[in-house]
């Protein structure tokens, strides 16, 4: 095929996959609506469609340029198109990556009930989900965009509430939706005041328009669209939906919302801050790179406060998050202060690792799916030992957590790496303090990142190794074949993205060949060492796959002189020491919440922890029968924002109630008056 | 490359069988200070044999990350080593990554460590894994500001970069920036290399011990590559700190008399670090853990400060 068409091709079939699977799911639904075997039908959509979506993806970051389509021009005199530019298509390459193993994983996943009462109509759903993010990342027209958007948060908010039987479920939901509409709202202003000054709704004319608008407008449509975006993507102090909606929806689809769904909210940062507006004043970049350094490291904090292995990961979102925001923030500071080839590293610095967090948080909630269903509990005080009843599973969520971490020399190693790269150049820029700001943050980066490792010790000894805290963790087996196969595509897909990234960073060279003229790839790639570098003037360079190599190298060397040593000594398993106890029991073990007590107890001043004991005993103190311990920490910031906005509304509508009064003497006097004030109104004018 | 892959061969052998020394020496002059006799410098070399001889216990709970991670740590702390100069101004493999590569290759190595530990199911190993995650991601912001002051006056996270920039200006190691960030990375080497005031290596009492309370199962051949790969960070952290500060000893050019009078400053260098850290743990007690932060945040100060000081003086 022509490769100039295998671009729309494969992404009209994509589109057209989704729609049928979910058109078809309304029908069978009708049919026969508990069917799991129909439910997975529906899911080969899903699959089928995903594979289309990473062809159309591939095809349009691989020639230069965008594709375009629009629909015949309507009665209302406008006509919504769609386009393939870079961006786009790098947001749809990720969304097709990620989709790809979560609907094969979903196949074995909702035969457990994952679903609840209406499987079919569920993974209709997802169909339509990947189709509305799909359009998302292609509307070229504010109005479809905004449809799109509506129809992503309706999908996902009925897949989120699956087990709608679960006060804690609807909670979560619910959150969801609320914040979500206040996002929306931000959004819709912002873009309608983009759209008014530019004269158009079509994205291709909105490029460069906010920095066409008067000072103050520009950066209120600015803060707006940022904040709105925010909300989506769970920046800290918006983002209390996040950990209340991910734990609680079916894990495949935690998965979906944690890889791509919240990465619609950075799609539109990145769209804004690089397309939308062509230059911003410092200030902005400074607002992007302090909501990331307070996401990220925030986040990370919370996260290890955490017990419940779904929330742990959400709050890791939030992190990640941070992370991203850290390049583009940098990204736009280096702008503008003119260093269009920094602020291209940034920029796609910040891309990778968007694309790295939806291949290892995927992996982790995939990971998480299958343990919390095989354990039946999301608590991990209460799992231990899986790995010998989960080999495969814990081997996957092993590499996940290492790439999570920023180790080498897996993906987030990579990605991390450019982010400091990025931040350390910013010092070499100007001769403003603001320059300090850069370091700093690298320095935030820092410890974030080995926090996350920390936090990443604990969830995977805590859930994964040691004795079995409970009779379920004793008795839990491997998962379904195809849960497995999804696990192993994204881990294979960390370990590839990390060693062969000289490879894949010429993916950003459209990108920033579109949004900031530059190619990124000949400036921080060196393909003869196979090593990403920083651009000059300033050196550095790291090549994960020498380190990869000489790692395993190193490491076989010894293990393989320990082999042949094995025969001649002798080996033997003993118990593990236990200070002369009868037997080491898993109440021995140290806990989740013990693990991290020395972090709780050194950020105190955040957490502002509370702890609550109450022996009970019968004959001496010294002898306590039974001992209740609680302990809670302070919510992270921006947590109660909602119920705050609730109250307030609450309060406005308890007001409003005293002009209700329930006489008809006093409405027929407000029709009155309103009649009054239209005619005067009609008169003036 | 024939010469790359001599240069790292040479260097893996030194850092292989001079590490062990170092340790020696610190014990034994540590004891003398102590006016006990202690044991000799070469003790270490003599219980790396005996451990690499004997068999071994593996607790029944362990499981394969247990088996795997003397092998990872020995691994990536080899390679860290590899990716600082020692005696040539340029590392073996520095194409291969810099100074925040061999930070994170650590940092693998750990995380495998602290898991190892967990795998147990000893209350132990929890708490050495807990209190050396909690501590190592305290330290990670000091140290790497002090790394970062370093690199931004060398333009280059590359060691090699950092070293060579500061060969022809003997003097900069006195600029206030770089006196700073020397004092930070001292303080972060104390607390990765498990030394007083932070972790007691001599201690086998539960409550206190860090490093040693996470290699509390292991035995045999594994616990030596444990230990062994414990004396090379040791000296691959006190390299960073002599080459990355004062770097004007490094041989720059080829030619043999360069590089011996190299290689004696470079171990002169390494027994007057290895010298201060003695003094420090005779002068001072081991803190507890919850005064440990304060410590810690005073490095990162420290940094906060050289990183300050660079902007106002340009880092000369």
């Amino acid at each position: 095929m022509d490769p100039a068409h295998a671009a729309p091709t494969a992404y009209g079939l994509a589109l057209s996959l989704f729609l049928a699977g979910w058109l078809l799911s309304l029908v069978l639904h009708v049919w026969r609506g508990t069917s799991l075997r129909l439910a997975g039908f529906v899911h080969w959509f899903a699959l089928a469609g995903s594979a289309a979506a990473a062809a159309a993806g591939a095809a349009a970051l691989v020639q230069d340029g965008s594709w375009r389509w629009a629909a015949p021009a309507s009665a209302a005199g406008f006509s919504v198109s769609v386009r393939l530019d870079p961006l786009s298509a790098f947001f749809l390459l990720a969304l097709a990556a990620l989709a790809l193993p979560v609907s094969a994983y979903s196949l074995g996943y909702i035969r457990h009930g994952a679903y609840g009462r209406s499987p079919v109509l569920r993974s209709g759903l997802l169909n339509l989900l990947l189709a509305a993010l799909a359009l998302i990342f292609t509307a070229n027209h504010v109005i479809l965009f905004l449809v799109a958007w509506e129809a992503g948060v309706a999908a996902s908010y009925f897949l989120v509430t699956a087990s709608h039987e679960q006060e804690e479920t609807r909670h979560g939901g619910w959150m969801f939706l609320l914040m979500s509409r206040a996002g929306a709202g931000m959004i819709y202003i912002g873009l309608l005041m983009l759209s008014v000054s530019a004269g158009s709704l079509d994205f291709d004319r909105l490029s460069g328009a906010g920095s066409a608008m008067p000072g103050a407008a520009s950066a209120a449509a600015f803060l707006l669209l940022f904040f709105g975006f925010g909300v989506k993507a769970g920046v800290i102090p918006l983002h209390a939906w996040l950990p209340a909606a991910h734990p609680v929806a079916p894990s495949n689809v935690s998965s979906l919302l944690s890889g791509i769904v919240i990465k619609t909210g950075i799609y539109g940062i990145a769209r804004v801050c690089f397309d939308f507006y062509s230059a911003l004043p410092p200030w902005a970049g400074m607002v992007v790179l302090a909501a990331g350094v307070i996401s990220g490291l925030l986040g990370v904090l919370y996260a290890l406060m955490e017990h419940d292995l779904k929330r742990l990961l959400a709050f890791h979102s939030i992190e990640n998050i941070g992370i991203i925001l850290m390049g583009f923030g940098g990204g736009m500071l280096l702008r503008s202060y003119g260093y269009p080839k920094l602020a291209a590293l940034a920029l796609a610095a910040g891309l990778f690792h968007t694309l790295n967090h939806a291949m290892f948080k995927g992996l982790l909630f995939l990971g998480a799916g299958a343990v919390v269903h095989e354990t039946g509990t999301r608590n991990m005080e209460e799992m231990g030992g899986l790995i010998r009843r989960m080999p495969r599973t814990a081997l996957y969520f092993l590499v996940g957590a290492v790439a999570i971490s920023g180790l080498p020399p897996l993906n987030g190693f990579v990605s991390e790496w450019l982010t400091y790269q990025v931040l350390l150049a910013g010092f070499g820029t100007t001769a403003e303090v603001t320059r300090v700001a850069f370091p700093a943050a690298g320095a935030m980066l820092a410890l974030t990142a080995a926090l996350a490792a920390a936090c990443f010790v604990k969830a995977y000894g805590i859930t994964f190794l040691a004795l079995p805290r409970s009779e379920h963790a004793r008795e839990a087996a491997e998962c379904a074949p195809s849960m497995r196969a999804g696990m192993a595509w994204l881990a294979l897909a960390c370990i590839l993205l990390g060693l062969g990234a000289p490879w894949f960073m010429q993916v950003f060279d459209g990108v920033t060949m579109q949004l900031l003229k530059t190619r990124i790839s000949l400036a921080a790639v060196s393909l003869s060492t196979a090593s990403i570098q920083a651009p000059p003037p300033r050196t550095g360079a790291a090549s994960p796959l020498a380190l990869g190599l000489l790692l395993a190298a190193f490491g076989l060397v010894p293990w393989i002189l320990w082999l042949l040593r094995r025969r001649r000594v002798t080996t033997a398993a003993g118990p593990v020491w236990d200070c002369g106890l009868p037997a080491l029991s898993a109440s021995n073990e140290y806990t989740a919440t013990g693990f991290s007590k020395s972090i709780r107890m050194i950020f105190s001043v955040i957490f502002r922890p509370r702890r609550e004991i109450q022996p009970r005993f019968e004959a001496s103190p010294y002898f306590p029968s039974e001992i209740r311990f609680e302990s809670e920490v302070r919510p992270a910031p921006g947590a109660s924002l909602h119920s705050a906005v609730q109250e307030a509304l609450l309060r406005l509508a308890l007001r409003m109630r005293q002009i209700q009064a329930g006489s008809i003497h006093a409405y027929l006097a407000y029709i009155f008056v309103t009649l009054l004030l239209l005619l005067l109104f009609g008169v003036r004018s | 490359m024939t010469a790359t892959v001599l240069h790292a061969v040479l260097q893996g052998l030194l850092l292989l069988l001079l590490s062990p020394l170092l340790s020696g020496l610190i014990r034994t002059a540590k004891a003398r200070l102590q006016t006990r006799r202690g044991p000799s410098p070469l003790q270490p070399y003599r219980d790396l044999g005996k451990l690499l001889r004997k068999g071994m216990v593996i607790p029944e709970t362990a499981s394969p990350v247990f088996a795997a991670a003397p092998f990872v740590v020995f691994s990536t702390t080899l390679l860290a080593g590899l990716l600082a100069p020692t005696v040539f101004a340029a590392a073996p493999l520095s194409q291969f990554g810099g100074v925040l590569a061999l930070v994170y290759l650590l940092g693998l190595g750990r995380f495998f460590l602290a898991l190892a530990a967990l795998d147990t199911g000893s209350a132990f190993g929890g708490m050495g894994s807990s209190r050396e995650m909690t501590i190592a991601a305290l330290a990670e912001p000091a140290l790497m500001l002090a790394v970062f002051t370093v690199a931004l006056t060398a333009g280059s996270t590359d060691p090699s970069r950092m070293a060579q920039a500061a060969i022809g200006q003997s003097w900069r190691f006195l600029a206030p920036s770089q006196m700073l960030a020397f004092t930070a990375l001292f303080v972060v080497l104390l607390a990765e290399t498990g030394r007083i005031p932070v972790d007691n290596p001599a201690t086998h009492l539960e409550l206190t011990m860090i490093h040693e309370a996470m290699i509390l199962e292991y035995s045999g051949p594994w616990l030596a590559l444990i230990e062994w790969s414990a004396s090379i960070k040791q000296m691959v952290l006190l390299t960073l700190l002599a080459n990355l500060f004062i770097p004007f000893t490094l041989a720059s050019a080829p030619g043999v008399p360069a590089i011996l009078s190299a290689a004696a400053l470079y171990l002169l260098k390494l027994l007057l670090l290895a010298a201060a850290v003695v003094l420090v743990e005779t002068t001072n007690a081991k803190m507890r853990l919850f005064r440990v932060p304060e410590l810690l945040s005073v490095a990162f100060v420290l940094g906060a400060l050289a990183l300050i000081s660079t902007f106002l003086f340009g880092g000369r």
